[in-house]
C-alpha cells in the first residue's frame, strides 16, 4: 500500500467574480522513503492541491480521495486532521513570512509545534529547537532562537520552517518551494538533510519546486502540472530525457542554459487558459505547436508513453514520440500562442 | 584608487554614472538580554560595500543566505538608513535626504521584494494596489489608470480576471508578478530585483526576464538583480558582485567570473549548482560542499571572513583581511579579496573534500559524495 494515494482530486474556490477551478483532477501516489517532485506552471494548482488534502484551504470545495495509509484525509474532521498535521505529515510552506507568527520568537514557535504533538518538556523542546536550527545551518542557533522572524533573512526564515517540519520526524513531508530562497550551498545542505531523514526514517517527501535542477537531483518520480491537471508523470530520468508532453518539452526548453548566454530565452508562447471555467479540451491546446482536432474533443487522459514503465502523458500524440529532439523548432508555436489572446 | 573607482573601471559600457555606493555599512543592534545588560553588540549585515553602476547596466548580486544582499538592496532603495558610508544617485547624495526630497527618488528607484506576500496589503484588491503608483505620482484620470493597470498586468502575464482578487487568492508566482508589475509601473531609472523570478516556473521566468531585458533596451533601465539561481544571474547580468558575510569578495564582468572565478567562495558556489539538463548526461559535477561552522555576522571571523571554511586558507588568512583588488593576470574590473586566489584549472574540489574531513562538519556534510 502506498503511503499517500490521491485520486481524482478537484478543488475549486468561489470568488466575487465566479468559481475558480484550481485543481481539475489530479492523481498520484507516494511510497515510503520516496521523493515525488511536483513541477509545472505557476498557478497550476500545486500548492492548492497539497494544501487541500491537509485541510488547509478554507472555503474551498474539494472532491476526490486522498488516502494516507488507507485512511481518507478528505473525510476527516478538522480535529483529526490537526492531529495528523505536524505529527504524521509536515508542511513547509512556500511563503515563510506568512507562516511564522511575527510576534513570537522563532525558538518558541518551533518548541510549541513540538509540544502540541509529543510529550516533551518545555526545556527539552527548546533544546531540540536549537539543535534543529543548527542542523539547517543557522549560525549561533542558541542565540537566534530568541530572535523574531523579521530579524531573519529570507532564507533563514525558510530554514526555520524546515526545522519545524523536521521536528517531529513525520512520515511525509510536503515541501513547497523549500529551497527557493536559499543559496546553492545551503540548498545542498538542506537537501542532504532531507535525504538523510528519508534513509533513516523512511520519510516520504513531496517536493514542489520550479527548480528543475533540484528535481533532477533528488526526485524519484515527477508530476508535471498545467492548469490544474497533471500533464505528465514519469520516473525522473524519463521526464528529463524522454519528455512526451509538449508542455514538458516547452518547459525544459525555457531553462536559461538551453539558450546559451547570448540567445534570448525561449518561454512557451501565449498564456495559460482561464481557470474560471472547467476546461473540456486539452488545457495546453491554445499554446501547443502540435494541436489538432483530436485535442479539442476532451482533455486527453494520461496514457502510457515512451520506453519506461510508469511513464504517462496526457497528450494524444503517438506514444513513442518522446525526447526533446522531437520537439518543435523555435517559433513553431507562434501562431498557436497568439490565438489565445 | 578607492574601491568605487576600481569598480567603475569595470562598469561595462560608457554610459553615465547612475549609482555610486561608497563604503556603506549597516549594523543592526542586538539586544542580548534586554533587561540586565545593555549590550552594544550588533549584526554587521552590510560591512563596507562599494560599487558603481552605469545607466543601462545590470549588476547581479549573489551570495550565501544571510550575507546581506537584501539589506544592501534596502539601503540603496533608501528603505533603511545607512550606519555609515555614502550612496549617490545621479550624482546626488541620497543617504541624508529629508522626506520631501526623497519623494522623486522613491519614483526613480523601485524594488521588487523577495517576499511578495509580505509587501502586498492583504485587504486590498490587486487592481487597486497596482493603481497606487499612478494615483500617487501622476494626474491620470481613473479610466486612464485602469487602462494602465490592465496593460501592466498583461505585460507580466496576469489577466483581467485577476483584477478584483485579493493577494491571498493568488499563487506564489502570481503574487511575485504583481510585485514586478508594481515596480515597473512608473518606468523608474533603477529597479532592484530581490529574487524576482525564483517563485516562477521556468517558462514564466523566461518571459519575465525577456520583459525586463526589453524594457531595459527601450528605456535604458538599470537593474540590480539579486538571485540564488546562478544560471539566471549569468543570463541577465553584465557584471556580478559576490557577497560573503556583509562584504563583496569578488566582482567582475559576468563571463569572467563564471569562467575564471578567483575567490574560493565563488568557485565553491559555482560548483554547487544543480543543472537539470546535464544531470543525465553523465556530467554531474563534483560539488564542493562548504564545511565548518556557518559564521555569524555578529562575530565575523578575523582576517578573511571566509577562512574557517576555505579549502585554501593559511595562517595569514586568519589575521589579515585581504583587500578587494585586481589580481595579477586579471583584466581591469575583475577584483578579488583573497590572499591565495584560485588559479586556472586548480582542483578546488579535492582540496575542499579533505577540508571536510579535517574540520568539524556541519551535520550531514560529511556524507556528501
Ligand atoms: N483562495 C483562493 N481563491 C481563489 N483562487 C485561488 C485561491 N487560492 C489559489 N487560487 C488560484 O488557484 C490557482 C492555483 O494556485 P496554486 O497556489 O496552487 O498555484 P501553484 O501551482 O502553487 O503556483 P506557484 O508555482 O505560482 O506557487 C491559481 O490560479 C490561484 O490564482
Ligand atoms: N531588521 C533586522 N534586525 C536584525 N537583524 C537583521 C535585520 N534584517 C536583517 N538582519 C540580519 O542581517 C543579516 C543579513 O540579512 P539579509 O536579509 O540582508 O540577507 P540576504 O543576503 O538577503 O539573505 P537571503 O538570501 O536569505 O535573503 C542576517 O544575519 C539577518 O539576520
Ligand atoms: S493533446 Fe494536442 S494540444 Fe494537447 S499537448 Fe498534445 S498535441 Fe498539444
Ligand atoms: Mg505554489
Ligand atoms: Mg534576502
Amino acid at each position: 500500500m502506498s503511503l499517500l494515494e490521491v485520486r481524482d482530486l478537484r478543488v475549486s474556490f468561489d470568488t466575487d467574480d465566479g468559481t475558480v477551478y484550481a485543481v481539475q483532477g489530479m492523481s498520484f501516489s507516494v511510497e515510503p522513503g520516496q521523493t515525488l517532485g511536483i513541477v509545472g506552471e505557476s498557478g497550476s494548482g500545486k500548492s492548492v492541491a497539497t494544501q487541500a488534502i491537509m485541510g488547509l484551504t478554507p472555503g474551498a470545495t474539494i472532491t476526490g480521495e486522498a488516502k494516507l495509509e488507507g485512511v481518507d484525509l478528505l473525510a476527516m474532521s478538522e480535529r483529526e486532521l490537526e492531529a495528523i498535521r505536524g505529527s504524521q505529515v509536515s508542511l513547509i510552506f512556500q511563503d515563510p513570512l506568512t507562516s511564522l507568527h511575527p510576534l513570537y520568537r522563532v525558538g518558541h514557535q518551533i518548541a510549541e509545534a513540538m509540544r502540541v504533538h509529543s510529550q516533551v518538556t518545555k526545556a527539552q523542546a527548546e533544546d531540540r529547537a536549537i539543535d534543529l536550527l543548527g542542523q539547517v545551518g543557522i549560525p549561533e542557533p542558541a542565540r537566534r532562537v530568541r530572535d523574531y522572524p523579521h530579524q531573519f533573512s529570507g532564507g533563514m526564515r525558510q530554514r526555520v520552517m524546515i526545522a519545524m517540519a523536521l521536528a517531529l520526524e513525520p512520515k511525509l513531508i510536503i515541501a513547497d518551494e523549500p529551497t527557493t530562497a536559499l543559496d546553492v550551498t545551503v540548498q545542498a545542505q538542506i537537501l542532504e538533510l532531507l535525504a538523510r531523514m528519508q534513509r533513516d526514517y523512511q520519510t516520504a517527501v513531496i517536493l514542489i519546486t520550479h527548480d528543475l535542477g533540484v528535481v533532477a537531483d533528488v526526485a524519484d518520480e515527477v508530476v508535471i502540472m498545467y492548469a490544474g491537471r497533471p500533464m505528465e508523470r514519469a520516473g525522473v530520468e524519463a521526464a528529463f530525457v524522454e519528455p512526451h508532453h509538449p508542455y514538458t518539452q516547452g518547459l525544459l526548453q525555457s531553462i536559461p542554459s538551453y539558450s546559451g548566454r547570448t540567445g534570448k530565452l525561449r518561454p512557451i508562447k501565449g498564456y495559460p487558459p482561464s481557470l474560471m471555467r472547467q476546461i473540456n479540451e486539452c488545457p495546453f491546446a491554445s499554446r501547443c505547436p502540435y494541436v489538432h482536432d483530436e485535442c479539442r474533443v476532451a482533455p486527453p487522459p494520461l496514457k502510457p508513453v515512451g520506453t519506461k514503465p510508469g511513464h504517462l502523458s496526457a497528450c494524444v500524440l503517438p506514444a513513442d514520440r518522446v525526447g526533446l529532439s522531437a520537439a518543435a523548432p523555435e517559433g513553431a508555436a507562434a501562431g498557436a500562442g497568439a490565438a489565445e489572446q | 584608487m578607492t574601491a568605487t573607482e576600481l569598480d567603475l573601471e569595470a562598469a561595462t559600457s560608457e554610459g553615465d554614472l547612475l549609482l555610486e555606493v561608497e563604503d556603506v555599512t549597516k549594523y543592526f543592534p542586538v539586544r542580548t538580554n534586554a533587561l540586565i545588560e545593555r549590550s552594544h553588540a550588533s549584526v554587521k549585515a552590510v560591512d563596507g560595500v562599494s560599487l558603481a553602476l552605469r545607466v543601462g547596466e545590470t549588476l547581479g548580486v549573489v551570495g550565501e543566505s544571510g550575507c546581506g544582499k537584501s539589506t544592501l538592496a534596502r539601503l540603496i532603495a533608501a528603505l533603511h538608513p545607512v550606519t555609515s558610508g555614502k550612496i549617490r544617485f545621479k550624482g546626488q547624495e541620497i543617504t541624508k535626504l529629508d522626506r520631501r526630497h526623497m519623494r522623486p527618488l522613491r519614483r526613480s528607484i523601485q524594488m521588487v521584494f523577495q517576499d511578495p506576500y509580505g509587501s502586498l496589503n492583504p485587504r486590498r484588491r490587486v487592481g487597486s494596489i497596482l493603481s497606487d503608483p499612478f494615483t500617487v505620482h501622476t494626474q491620470m484620470s481613473r479610466a486612464e489608470v485602469r487602462e494602465q493597470v490592465r496593460d501592466l498586468m498583461a505585460r507580466v502575464g496576469l489577466s483581467s480576471e485577476h483584477y478584483n482578487r485579493f493577494p491571498a487568492e493568488f499563487s506564489g508566482g502570481q503574487r511575485q508578478r504583481i510585485g514586478i508589475a508594481r515596480a515597473l509601473a512608473l518606468r523608474p531609472d533603477l529597479i532592484i530585483c530581490d529574487e524576482p523570478v525564483s517563485a516562477l516556473d521556468v517558462s514564466i521566468q523566461a518571459q519575465i526576464i525577456n520583459l525586463l531585458e526589453d524594457l531595459q533596451d527601450e528605456f535604458m533601465l538599470t537593474y540590480i538583480f539579486i538571485a540564488h539561481d546562478l544560471s539566471v544571474v549569468r543570463h541577465v547580468s553584465d557584471r556580478i558582485a559576490v557577497m560573503y558575510l556583509g562584504k563583496i569578495v569578488e566582482t567582475g564582468p559576468v563571463e569572467e567570473i563564471y569562467s575564471r572565478a578567483r575567490h574560493p567562495y565563488t568557485a565553491s558556489l559555482l560548483s554547487a549548482v544543480p543543472v537539470a539538463d546535464r544531470a543525465f548526461k553523465g556530467e554531474r559535477k563534483t560539488r564542493v560542499i562548504l564545511s565548518g561552522d556557518v559564521p555569524s555576522p555578529q562575530n565575523p571571523p578575523s582576517g578573511c571572513r571566509f577562512h574557517p571554511r576555505c579549502p585554501k586558507a593559511q595562517a595569514i588568512c586568519a589575521t589579515e583581511e585581504p583587500l578587494l583588488e585586481q589580481k595579477a593576470g586579471d583584466p581591469a574590473g575583475h577584483l578579488t579579496a583573497c590572499h591565495f586566489p584560485v588559479e586556472e584549472g586548480e582542483p578546488l574540489a579535492m582540496a575542499s573534500r579533505e577540508a571536510v574531513v579535517a574540520t568539524a562538519p556541519i551535520d550531514g556534510a560529511q556524507e556528501q559524495p
